[in-house]
């Protein structure tokens, strides 16, 4: 077994207007079930501490976060160390509930987007209104990202995460980068 | 380039992330079905001027299947709802016949 | 001559000299020029050639309306034609040649077209070339583009990078002119998030240069109090420099910024495209002034009023020593009192009307020693390459000179046409306004929106009201209705007053002088840029064409890269006089986006080089990429075709790979390949729906090979299905189908069957796989150490889940090949020192890589399928001799409805074969095999064709298979199949597994 490697090993870019930069490994776990029954939230609530978010949120306790995916599906960050016993967690505490409980960890790449600017840059790739008021940390959007798919969010003002599909990891970071390149500015936001 | 709001999500976002997929409400023909069933099922669909119902799927977004019910002249868009559904809820049909009076679709109206 | 004045200005910077050069000769403007000020203040009135009969053409107008200021700009990496002189912003050290002449702008070949002009009337090239046939594919049409074209294209990649910016806002205001500030002012004091862009680097648009006062101000100094109120609102965005492109459905609109063009050493991007999704849209974009159609008025010198007033007022440049103007509205009387206050000579104003007493403006005209004739205008502008005088006549008259005036400019001005461009892009109708002579907005006919309400609103000039008065109360009213319409509540207060001198109402005039010959007819232009002449126009109508769409297309008018800013109205009246019909029962031709050219790489956006598409990469592709990889794109993917060493052949490293792999031990990357589990109480039921197999009899444990279709009957997909218990399965696809057949299942899940009780998830990339494959497979795992793959411990079509040299994996025993194979799948994570570890191991046993041709020869000389390959969406699994893969025993599945229909079940339909060519050499892929006679169009029938065809090093010879009439039939017989270039491939129907035919291989 050797140390598990991100798809970028940790790419960095800050040349342009806002840092763009491959973010470490974290866990993944995908859980398909009904988000909305008791039951599959009373084991997400136990495994994890957090209480299942509502539509286009996603709630953290500790060092475990939920996002909502769909009425059926909800993405579970975790320390990536943890991933193997959240796994089995979570399938025991859903017991009978038919739920699929899947580990994305390694099919997912991931990336933050900082800087005073970090909004200008993410709204030139998608299409989503970005603006402060419109889009504040708390709450998980899947979108588009230039030409792919992608879950951005704000883990704290300044800061973007962005999760997209590994094999275009390149991609996104590049793409990322094109528009965070220097005297880019477009200063809709200030 | 329309804007659609995802009725499972809740999400109003623009064309490009969303797909089209065709027709709504089409019931399906397996085995044993006449032939002419089964050619309208696979083959024969609506081209109305006006009161259309179509099938979207929500693909850069929740992933999720649902129906809009959208004016093909004007491309006014009367209503979006859930996917699990044999027909339109009534009261979008309601809400139609304000803005349409006398409109009709296959066997709605 | 053209030249700078000391006076006037007002947009300059007379401290800041700029050096640029103008087909090579070098030349001085200020900071705040633009292009065609700075040319027009070096006396270089002409600036190119006519497309059709290379005229000398010189700058028209002051904007966006120019239709003969195009020029080449910049070089090699940043050359780019047809650019517009008007709109172009001077910068130290901008280069920019003319273009359309041969040799030189002085000199030009090409103008004999204009003795021409007669033999080349509209159409000409219609009736000209047509016959004979063969003559304009050979001789017309590359004499043709020749001699066609308008600028040169650029021969080198863009240097440049460009973005898109997704903008969201209640009300968006396109134009910057006094109504666009005004109506965003109206719009943002209701708290209404407001978007306010102006396609000049200056806010304020034509009032400052015309003049007046809005609430007791100068209305320049009105215009800079109300931008710095803008300027300090939080919810409003000022962008200049950006153009409002095109609105489109349910409020989106396309908004053009240009941040370098005038600035090209800055960094980042050259163009940003502004996407932006706004409730409300208002239109303030302004007005456009007509020429007026008399002979001789393309001749450079000829200019349209507000150009010349433009030019003075804004850049002190006087257009000319002595300038006539010529009119039909007081509102050019502002033309001739500006260059009188300027001090230049205004030689005679030419007023078409014939009114009973004097305008307030004739007077003042008048007072100030100015010659003003009433019911005149020009016969004929003499002159070559620029004005020399103008010939005098009667309005209502046939042209008979009354007198000559020399001059050296013409201020023309023909009244004016509101800028309905946006407002008609999504669908607003027009309605023809015959006092003022233009079309203008039918505010009851807006284009609507996602709600089916009214999205758009004009104000000011664009929506047809031309006094200063009007246009403020009007924008501040539009201002407050899109804020209100985007469910905000406007601020009571009122409207800010404008007043302005008061003006006669104008006359229109559609030709000049009334009664003119042919002989002027001819030489009236009308759309500048594509040669259109009144004559043309009626020459059309003359000719039947009384649709305005059709005699657009007939005689090009309106079609050049200006769209007929300026011709349109004008050509349009000709076609109604023509047709002795009114100009609203004729109609106008559709608006559509955009508004000005606007650069393709700003459409791309980021989307160029490297990001040009999102290229799929595997967690082994640095390894692949290091080591010789010759890439093949699989839809996104870039897997590699075969592995090249040095000085090796493609070929040569497929043959290498394809032998190695029988001999030894090959490792192929199958990351790729698609990876859906499918999981809950109904999983069972769902897999026989969508397989052609049974898939629910699968024992935990084990693999099974299966089949889809679609509901059609056609073959999408196959793959290796492993039941993993008994509630799920995993579910291998293609490459290609990876995500397509993750959202079938989806889809039928979702919207057919969402009462059962199944999940599913594309879990493709969580894991690299590694096809482990030859004889030696089985000995490289084993040095590699940890779970037991012998053969009982692991047999064929069997899976466990375990380690091997310390890698948590899932081992499948399946082959693609025919060979002993494993296929091993560990997180992606992992899967680059996995692959490094076999490499390593494998070393002993010769483990090479392997490439996708390499697989394609091994699964052929098998006669496996390859979806793509056998199937095209027209093919069903029986006519693949797949029939042992459709249960019989279930009573539906996906497509088995489709294949009982009468097509399908048809004895006729071809089948699969191997083909062995009787000289052992290979066949050309896609080749048809031809039957005996013909079908009804004469062409030899076709009874079979090539599906995979492939030199296989393992048998030394040429394989192919291919779907053949009756092909099982005919086993042993020859069939042929033409090639090009007359050749001719024999070739024997055999059975389509070529290696192995026992299977014995795979099973040790």
């Amino acid at each position: 077994m050797s140390e598990p490697i991100t798809a970028l090993g940790g790419a960095v870019s800050q040349n342009g207007i806002a840092k763009v930069a491959e973010a470490a490994r974290e866990g993944m776990i995908t859980l398909r079930g009904d988000v909305t029954s008791a039951a599959v939230k009373k084991a997400l609530k136990s495994v994890t501490g957090a209480a299942m978010p509502g539509a286009g949120q996603m709630a953290t306790s500790g060092s475990y976060t939920l996002c909502w995916m769909s009425p059926d599906e909800v993405l579970v960050l975790c320390p990536a160390d943890t991933v193997g016993d959240t796994l089995t967690a979570l399938q025991n505490a859903a017991g009978t509930a038919h739920v699929l409980v899947v580990n994305v960890t390694d099919a997912r790449a991931s990336f933050t987007v900082a800087g005073p600017l970090a909004r200008e840059v993410m709204a030139k790739l998608c299409p989503v209104d970005l603006a402060p008021g419109a889009f504040e940390p708390g709450m998980f959007r899947r979108t588009r990202l230039a030409q792919v798919a992608a879950a951005v969010w704000m883990p704290e003002a300044e800061r973007f995460r962005i999760v997209c599909f590994r094999s275009q990891a390149r991609y996104v970071f590049d793409v990322l980068c094109v528009a965070a390149q220097e005297g880019s500015a477009v200063g809709a936001f200030n | 380039m329309l804007i659609l709001t995802c009725p499972v999500c809740g999400v109003t976002a623009e064309e490009t992330e969303f797909h089209a997929g065709g027709e709504a409400h089409l019931k399906r023909f397996g085995p044993g079905s006449s032939e002419q069933d089964f050619e309208e099922y696979l083959f024969m669909r609506e081209n109305p001027r006006g009161v259309h119902f179509e099938r979207w799927r929500h693909v850069y977004g929740c992933g999720k299947w649902f129906h809009a019910a959208r004016c093909t002249t004007t491309l006014e868009v009367f209503g979006t709802y859930p996917a699990q559904t044999l027909e339109p809820p009534a009261d979008l049909c309601k809400s139609i016949s304000k803005k349409r009076p006398g409109w009709s679709w296959r066997e709605f109206s | 001559m053209s030249a700078r004045i000391g006076t006037n200005g007002r947009l300059l910077n007379r401290d800041r000299a700029v050096t640029f050069s103008f087909n090579g000769r070098e030349m001085r403007g200020f900071e705040g020029d633009t292009l065609a000020s700075a040319l027009l203040a070096n006396d270089q009135m002409l600036v190119g050639r006519s497309f059709k009969y290379h005229r000398p053409r010189g700058i028209v107008a002051s904007g966006a309306e120019e239709p003969n200021g195009l020029v080449n700009m910049g070089e090699g990496n940043r050359f780019e034609p047809n650019q517009r002189v008007t709109t172009t912003e001077l910068f130290d050290g901008l280069t920019a040649r003319s273009q359309n002449h041969w040799p030189s702008l002085e000199f030009d070949v090409g103008a004999i077209n204009t003795k021409l002009a007669r033999f080349l009337p509209a159409g000409f090239y219609y009736k000209m070339f047509i016959h004979p046939r063969p003559l304009w594919k050979h001789v017309y049409e590359p004499f043709i583009r020749q001699s066609a074209g308008l600028g040169q294209a650029p021969k080198e990649a863009d240097a440049d990078t460009y973005e898109h910016f997704y903008a969201f806002c209640d009300v968006l205001v396109v134009g910057g002119g006094i109504a666009g500030l005004l109506a965003a002012r109206a719009a943002a004091q209701s708290g209404a998030k407001v978007i306010v862009m102006e396609q000049t680097p200056h806010w304020g648009g034509r009032a400052p240069v015309d003049g007046g006062t809005v609430s007791g101000s100068p209305v320049d100094e009105f215009v800079e109090q109300i931008v710095s109120e803008l300027d300090a609102m939080p919810n409003v965005t000022m962008r200049t420099r950006t153009m409002g492109a095109g609105v489109y459905d349910h409020g989106y609109v396309l908004g053009y910024e240009q941040l370098r063009d005038n600035a090209p050493e800055k960094p980042g991007p050259r163009h940003r495209l502004w996407r932006i999704r706004a409730a409300q849209i208002v239109t303030a974009t302004g007005a456009i002034e007509r020429p007026l159609s008399f002979a001789g008025n393309d001749i450079p010198g000829v200019m349209l009023a507000s150009a010349v007033r433009d030019y003075l007022v804004n850049f002190g440049v006087s257009a000319g020593d002595r300038t006539v103007v010529v009119t039909n509205n007081d509102d050019a009387y502002l033309t001739a009192f500006a260059l009188n206050h300027a001090g230049l000579q205004v030689s005679a104003i030419l007023d078409a009307r014939s009114i009973d007493s004097d305008s307030p403006a004739m007077q003042q005209a008048r007072g100030l020693g100015i010659r003003v004739l009433t019911g005149h205008g020009i016969s004929t502008v003499k002159g070559g390459k620029r004005v020399s005088a103008v010939e005098v006549c009667r309005q209502d008259g046939n042209g008979s000179v009354t007198e000559e005036i020399a001059c050296d400019a013409v201020a023309m001005s023909g009244g004016w046409s509101p800028v309905v461009h946006l407002w008609s892009h999504c669908g607003g109708k027009l309605t023809w306004d015959s006092d003022q002579a233009m079309f203008r907005p039918d505010v009851d006919k807006a284009p609507t929106g996602a709600t089916g309400a009214p999205f758009v609103k004009a104000a000011g000039s664009a929506n047809g009201l031309m006094s200063l008065a009007e246009t403020v109360s009007d924008a501040d009213a539009a201002g407050k209705a899109a804020a209100r319409a985007a469910g905000f509540t406007p601020k009571r207060t009122k409207a800010p007053v404008g007043e302005s001198a008061d003006e006669a109402p104008m006359q229109p005039v559609w030709l000049m002088p009334a009664q003119a010959d042919y002989h002027h007819r001819a030489k009236a232009w009308l759309d500048y840029q594509n040669d259109v002449k009144v004559s043309d126009v009626q020459l059309a109508a003359q000719e039947g064409f009384e649709s305005v769409e059709h005699t657009k297309r007939y005689t090009t008018l309106g079609m050049a890269t200006d769209q007929g800013k300026l011709s349109n109205i004008n050509g349009l009246a000709t076609l109604a006089g023509a047709l002795d019909a009114d100009i609203p029962q004729v109609g106008t031709t559709t608006f559509r986006p955009p508004y000005t050219p606007i650069s393709m790489a700003s459409v791309a956006g980021e989307a160029r080089g490297d990001v040009f598409q999102p290229i799929r990469r595997t967690p082994m592709h640095q390894w692949h990429e290091a080591n010789g990889a010759h890439w093949e794109p699989v839809g996104q993917w870039r897997r590699p075709y075969a592995y090249l060493r040095e000085g090796e052949t493609v070929s040569a490293a497929v043959n290498r790979e394809v032998l190695n792999t029988r001999r030894n031990l090959g490792l192929l990357d199958a990351s790729t390949l698609g990876k859906i589990i499918v999981k809950g109480p109904d999983a069972a039921k769902f897999m026989d729906m969508m397989y052609t197999n049974m898939m629910s009899t699968l024992k935990p444990g084990k693999c099974r090979y299966g089949l889809m279709c679609s509901e059609n009957g056609f073959l999408i997909d196959d793959g290796v299905v492993a039941r993993i218990d008994e509630d799920t399965f995993l579910c291998h696809t293609t490459t290609g189908g990876a995500d397509s057949i993750h959202q079938h299942m989806e889809e039928w899940l979702q919207t057919e069957w969402w009462d059962w009780n199944v999940w599913v998830a594309n879990v493709t990339e969580q894991y690299g796989q590694v096809a482990v494959v030859g004889p030696n497979a089985r000995k490289v795992l084993e040095t590699l150490g940890g779970m037991d793959v012998s053969r009982d411990a692991l047999g064929f079509m069997e899976w466990k889940d375990g380690q091997i040299g310390g890698f948590a994996c899932r081992v499948y025993r399946i082959s693609f090949s025919g060979e002993l194979s494993y296929e091993i799948a560990v997180d992606a994570g992992q899967a680059r020192a996995f692959w490094d570890a076999l490499m390593t191991a494998g070393e002993a046993f010769g483990a090479m890589p392997y490439g996708t041709e390499c697989l394609h020869v091994l699964r052929a000389e098998k006669g496996f399928i390859m979806i793509g390959d056998e199937t095209d969406g027209t093919v069903i699994p029986q006519d693949l001799g797949l029939n042992w893969a459709i249960s019989k025993k279930k009573e539906d599945f996906l497509g088995k409805r489709a294949q009982e229909r009468s097509h399908m079940t048809d004895p006729k339909r071809w089948k699969l074969v191997g083909l062995e060519t009787l000289s052992g050499g290979v066949l050309p892929d896609g080749a048809y095999a031809t039957g005996e006679g013909v079908n009804a169009n004469g062409q030899r029938n076709v009874i079979g064709r090539v599906t995979s065809t492939y030199y296989s090093a393992t048998l030394e010879r040429g394989i192919a298979m291919g779907l053949v009439l009756d092909g099982p039939d005919r086993m042993g017989e020859v069939i042929e199949f033409p090639g090009t270039q007359g050749a001719t491939f024999k070739a024997r129907i055999v059975g389509p597994v070529f290696y192995d035919k026992e299977g014995e291989k795979q099973n040790v």
